[in-house]
């Protein structure tokens, strides 16, 4: 054990926090983001801050499992899915700015809401977690519910199919921050999911387009019965 | 290898004609020629091996399929060997008749036909060998998919279709149950194997659910009243060999079912649950068969006739719990060897008389009996086997039916023992509308053979119906040659039945029988009763013998050839015949409340006059359409909730999840 250890172990459970709230950031900025290209970028650093924090927790815990995990993510969502996701916006030709149901204001006061409410959700759980990142659950409970929050508001497809994976970024870190990763096998199984999730999406965004012009998806109310 | 590894890779094989199958999807030759004879050869080795395995020990065996840490578990004991020894001795039957029946260009393609029947043969053994519910229930489901499959074969007609859907529904419900009654069984114990259930001592009150659910769900699947509706849907829309399949064999599998439960996981029996058996089953029995006697679909009433037979069964069934309730083992064992006798023995006789309806219908492409008749002299070989089936269905000496009723109205006398006043009043009444069941059953069936084979045709292009091909003829043969063996050599298999009878209940009728020889079948002393149909046969044969040889003699030279029904009429036509219509007027008459019709008479002054009848079931109009009614209207109020918008529906789970979050807060 080298003498400096214990400060650089405080120092890295305080980047913890700093990458988690890096992720929250992240969220709201993609709440409050107008262009499909700047959501993507977004997207790409918030799987960057995941893996960040994914690596400091496995190092201060000494798991192994969690280094893959964050390999997986690495190559996933930040290299992987954004690649995927720029060559679906480049064929779809859809780089324009995109509107939202509610007014932006409106919305970051509604995330607020969410926030405290998850905090305040997450601080008894917390306290039952073993977790040396305890104290970012209502972080990563924060994220997930702004995520959900962005798919509702949003008019267009491709920055719903992003607050899906957003989403998904939030869930992971919660496992991450309240029990150090889920079990590998569950892990590998989201992974593959998210994975064909965007290639069904990306499909289903073409076909979308096909039939309507448009990637609006306040076409797709007319597919209703009746 | 022991018994259960042997059944397992035959099994197996089934599986693995069905994947060949999948291979050779459209080569019809292969599929018939060699897959499905090949399948009968398998089913034939089944039942062998489950003929020796029934005189053996129990052997269990754990299948590494399934899920992580709960793996398949696997028994076969009396009761499994018994009902693989007839899924086996059916199956081959209709294995080789199916081999010369499907052909080209009939909506599934064969490959397809051929994965799906030997999936549903399969998972009939897996059903009765699983022994943990977790196995017992993938099994069932998977009998119950893959025979919905082969249901909707042609799945292009419209009615077929709907058919299968009824089916489905009736059995996912039936399942529900099932699942119900294990949970309630394995006694909050966690432990779903059937060791842990057997070794549970449950309440009265939860013993009581548990076997009412076992009866809703099995009743489903077996078709007793009220859940009967898909079977007259059902069995006509399959293919002759999937009903064949379907309602000599799967209908089995749910008797299996109420006697696994019934008999060996719940310990201990209530005598109202015997009674509710018998009251069921006689109900289902008188509805079955009247119903069959007014069908004019030579289909539908084969699986009226099924219904009436499963009716029997769980008469039979019925009394045996009644007197096991009351510690008279003896008799249960002798009520319950009556059922599984019938159980076989139906098997082999419906199976036999689904087949024939197929090699007529393929022969004449008609279901309806007003447009068939005197295909006797045109099929000969269907027409005589068929009649051998319909012999045995209508329980004459010396087939197999009869052996089985008999010994269900002998046990019937024996209720007069019973320490119970008011059941010993009930029960010589459901004796007589036994004995009533049974000839109208007869009824029924010299409608269904006389309107088909007998008389002259109905139609000109009868004229060109074929026999059955030598494969089909093969299938009924082996069908038709076990109802005739079982019929005449009874004594055997009521050794082999003393097996289960041992496990269910501790006791036998076997030795009793053995003791009074193998000639003379008496199932107490041969004071009470005994019937020999070796002997009946003989005396049958000679009084025929000698009354050809009176006639000959007392008549010789003045035997005229006439045609047949001609009443001295000149000029004789088809229309001038007893129709099926006409035939079952009668039943028809006397049995009006049962029965919905809606009648089309015509008019004297009419210039073509259409008389129509159309037979309907009143309780698809006093249950069934007001559920379905009431299911459409809340669905409808569910509709609101559809607003078609994707913004909406996130939001709904939005909602749904913060409800729930805030929840676990104020918790």
């Amino acid at each position: 054990m080298f003498f400096w250890e214990p400060e650089v172990n405080t120092l890295l459970t305080q980047s913890i926090n700093l990458f988690a709230t890096g992720l929250l950031v992240l969220a709201f900025a993609m709440i409050a983001q107008r262009r499909i290209l700047t959501l993507i970028h977004l997207f790409t650093l918030q799987g960057a801050s995941l893996v960040a924090a994914t690596l400091v927790v496995a190092y201060l815990t000494d798991q192994h499992h969690l280094y893959y995990s964050a390999a997986i993510t690495f190559v996933l969502k930040v290299v992987l899915i954004p690649i995927l996701l720029h060559r679906l916006i480049d064929r779809l030709n859809v780089r324009w700015d995109v509107e939202t149901l509610f007014n932006i204001p409106t919305t970051m006061l509604i995330g607020i809401v969410l926030v405290i409410f998850a905090f305040n959700l997450a601080t008894p759980i917390a306290g039952l977690s073993a977790s040396i990142a305890r104290g970012t659950l209502g972080i990563a409970l924060a994220s997930v519910l702004l995520s959900f929050l962005m798919m509702i508001v949003r008019a267009k497809a491709v920055p719903q199919v992003i607050g899906f994976l957003s989403m998904e970024n939030g869930l992971f870190f919660a496992a991450t921050a309240a029990t150090s990763g889920m079990p590998m096998l569950v892990e590998l199984g989201i992974a593959f999911d998210v994975l064909v999730g965007i290639l069904i999406l990306g499909v289903f965004m073409f076909q979308i387009r096909e039939q309507f012009d448009s990637l609006d998806i306040r076409h797709l109310e007319k597919l209703k019965e009746e | 290898m022991a018994h259960l590894d042997w059944i397992l890779v035959l099994v197996g094989g089934w599986l693995g004609l069905g994947l060949l199958g999948i291979l050779a999807l459209r080569h019809t030759d292969f599929v018939a020629r060699v897959l499905f004879p090949a399948g009968a050869a398998i089913a034939l080795g089944l039942a062998a091996i489950a003929l020796s395995a029934l005189f053996d020990d129990p052997e269990t065996a754990v299948l590494p399929l399934g899920l992580p840490n709960l793996p398949f578990h696997l028994r076969l004991d009396g009761l499994s060997a018994y009902f693989l020894l007839v899924i086996g001795a059916a199956g081959a039957g209709i294995s080789v008749f199916a081999a010369g029946y499907f052909r080209q260009g009939e909506g599934t393609p064969p490959g397809l036909l051929c994965l799906e029947y030997h999936v549903f043969l399969a998972s009939m053994a897996l059903v009765v060998l699983a022994d943990d519910a977790y196995a017992f229930m993938v099994m069932w489901e998977t009998m119950a998919l893959s025979s919905f499959f082969l249901v909707t074969a042609n799945h292009r007609v419209p009615a077929i279709r709907q058919a299968g859907f009824l089916y489905l529904l009736v059995a996912h419900i039936g399942a529900i149950a099932i699942l119900l009654c294990f949970g309630v069984l394995q006694a909050n114990t966690g432990d779903y194997s059937f060791a842990n259930m057997r070794a549970q001592s449950l309440s009265p009150l939860w013993a009581s659910a548990a076997f009412l659910l076992a009866t809703f769900g099995f009743g489903a699947k077996a078709g007793i009243l009220p859940l009967h509706v898909w079977l007259p849907e059902a069995h006509p829309a399959a293919p002759s060999p999937v009903s064949a399949l379907m309602s000599g064999v799967m209908l089995k599998t749910a008797i299996y079912g109420i006697l696994r439960i019934g008999f060996d996981l719940l310990n201990a029996q209530l005598w109202w649950w015997g009674a509710l058996l018998l009251a069921l089953g006689l109900a289902t029995a008188l509805f079955g068969v009247v119903f069959s006697a007014v069908q004019t679909d030579m289909k539908r009433l084969l699986a009226y006739s099924s219904i009436e037979n499963i009716g029997l069964l769980f008469v039979g069934i019925g009394l045996g719990v009644l007197f096991n309730a009351y510690g008279m083992h003896a008799l249960s064992a002798l009520a319950l060897t009556a059922a599984l006798y019938h159980v076989i023995s139906h098997a082999f006789f419906k199976s036999l008389l689904f087949l024939g309806t197929g090699s007529v219908l393929h022969a004449t492409g008609e279901r309806s009996l007003g447009k068939l008749g005197g295909l006797m002299r045109r099929m000969p070989w269907v027409g005589w086997l068929v009649l051998i089936g319909v012999l045995a269905s209508s329980g004459l000496p010396p087939l197999s039916g009869f052996v089985a009723e008999w010994l269900l109205l002998q046990s019937f006398l024996f209720t007069t023992e019973l320490p119970n006043s008011f059941l010993n009043m009930l029960v010589p009444v459901v004796a007589a509308a036994i004995a009533l069941v049974a000839a109208l059953a007869g009824y029924a069936m010299v409608k269904f053979f006389g309107v088909i084979f007998l008389g002259q045709p109905r139609e000109a292009k009868l004229a060109e119906a074929q026999d059955a091909s030598l494969l089909e003829r093969a299938g009924l043969i082996w069908l038709a040659s076990g109802c005739v063996v079982l019929g005449l050599f009874p004594v055997p298999l009521i050794g082999a039945i003393d097996r289960v009878t041992q496990l269910l209940i501790g006791t036998g009728i076997a030795s009793t029988v053995r003791n009074n020889g193998w000639l003379l079948l008496a199932p107490t002393t041969l004071e009470r009763a005994s019937y020999s149909p070796l002997i009946f046969l003989a005396v049958t044969c000679l009084a025929v013998l000698l009354a050809v040889l009176l006639v000959h003699r007392l008549y010789h030279g003045r035997v005229r050839f006439a045609p047949p029904w001609d009443c001295g009429y000149p000029a004789q036509t088809a229309r001038m015949q007893d129709t099926a219509e006409g035939f079952g007027q009668p039943i028809r008459q006397i049995f009006e409340p049962f029965i919905r019709m809606r009648r089309e008479l015509p008019s004297p002054f009419d210039e073509k006059p259409i008389y129509h009848v159309r037979i309907e079931d009143h309780l698809w109009h006093w249950l069934y359409l007001p559920i379905a009614r009431t299911t459409e209207r809340f669905a409808r109020l569910v509709g609101r909730l559809q607003q078609g918008r994707i913004a909406i529906y996130l939001l709904y789970s939005f909602l749904t999840l913060l409800v729930l979050l805030l929840v676990v807060v104020a918790k």
